[in-house]
């Protein structure tokens, strides 16, 4: 009985994974600009990843004791995920990279080569990125 | 049911890594670039692990752990590269 619950767990973390992970890269192939592409990575695949090494910890506990090394690699990319994240951010501010237009706000950054407006009236309508 | 669920996970990181591939081919600047090898190397890692639980073998976790460091090493240097134009002033 708890074979099989302990199974089901272990089945359920790896789909949740793949899943996640699938949705992040999902969104890092089909989101229009830089600053939305980084939402998809940063969070949705370090969650999946996480779910995958969890799974995986799981597993290898149930034959003789628990198995904490695993944690290590779940803790590591929850740390480093936002920092590496930051950092290209920070990059594609340095190198100016455009915002969609119907993005809401003017970044100190990139305020010479934006149109000016506040925050209420932001541009509708499509977005001429690809 | 493990069996099957590792299939299903393994075809699900694998079409992400492939989607990471294909922005990294098309990524318009090189921010993207980065940023799509950078995931790439996160998904690696998931596909080593379930590797690991495939052939039941326990050492594959150290394989994955290095690789998170010196992923997470490598894009720290490139972004300061990108920023500074030097990595180390």
């Amino acid at each position: 009985m708890l074979d099989m619950l302990l199974e089901g767990a272990i089945a359920f973390m790896l789909i949740a994974g793949g899943i996640f992970a699938f949705i992040g890269s999902l969104g890092l192939t089909h989101l229009k600009d830089f600053y939305m592409r980084l939402h998809g990575p940063s969070k949705t695949t370090t969650l999946g990843v996480g779910c995958t090494l969890i799974g995986s910890l799981i597993f290898f506990s149930q034959e003789n004791g628990p198995v904490i090394q695993e944690l290590l690699i779940t803790i590591f990319a929850f740390i480093t995920a936002p920092v590496s994240a930051h950092m290209l951010a920070k990059s594609a501010l340095h190198h100016k990279l455009k915002p969609d237009p119907r993005t809401r706000g003017n970044p100190q950054e990139l305020e010479s080569d934006r149109p000016k407006h506040t925050v209420e009236e932001a541009p509708q309508g499509n977005s001429p990125l690809p | 049911m493990i069996a099957t669920a590792l299939w299903i996970a393994l075809a699900l990181f694998s079409a992400a890594i492939a989607l990471n591939f294909y922005r990294a081919v098309i990524g318009p600047s090189l921010p993207d670039r980065v940023l799509a090898v950078d995931t790439m190397y996160m998904n690696s890692i998931a596909l080593i692990v379930l590797f690991g639980i495939w052939v039941n073998n326990k050492d594959y976790f150290e394989a994955a752990l290095l690789i998170a460091m010196l992923g997470f090493v490598s894009t720290i240097a490139v972004c300061k590269y990108l920023l500074r134009g030097d990595i180390i002033e």
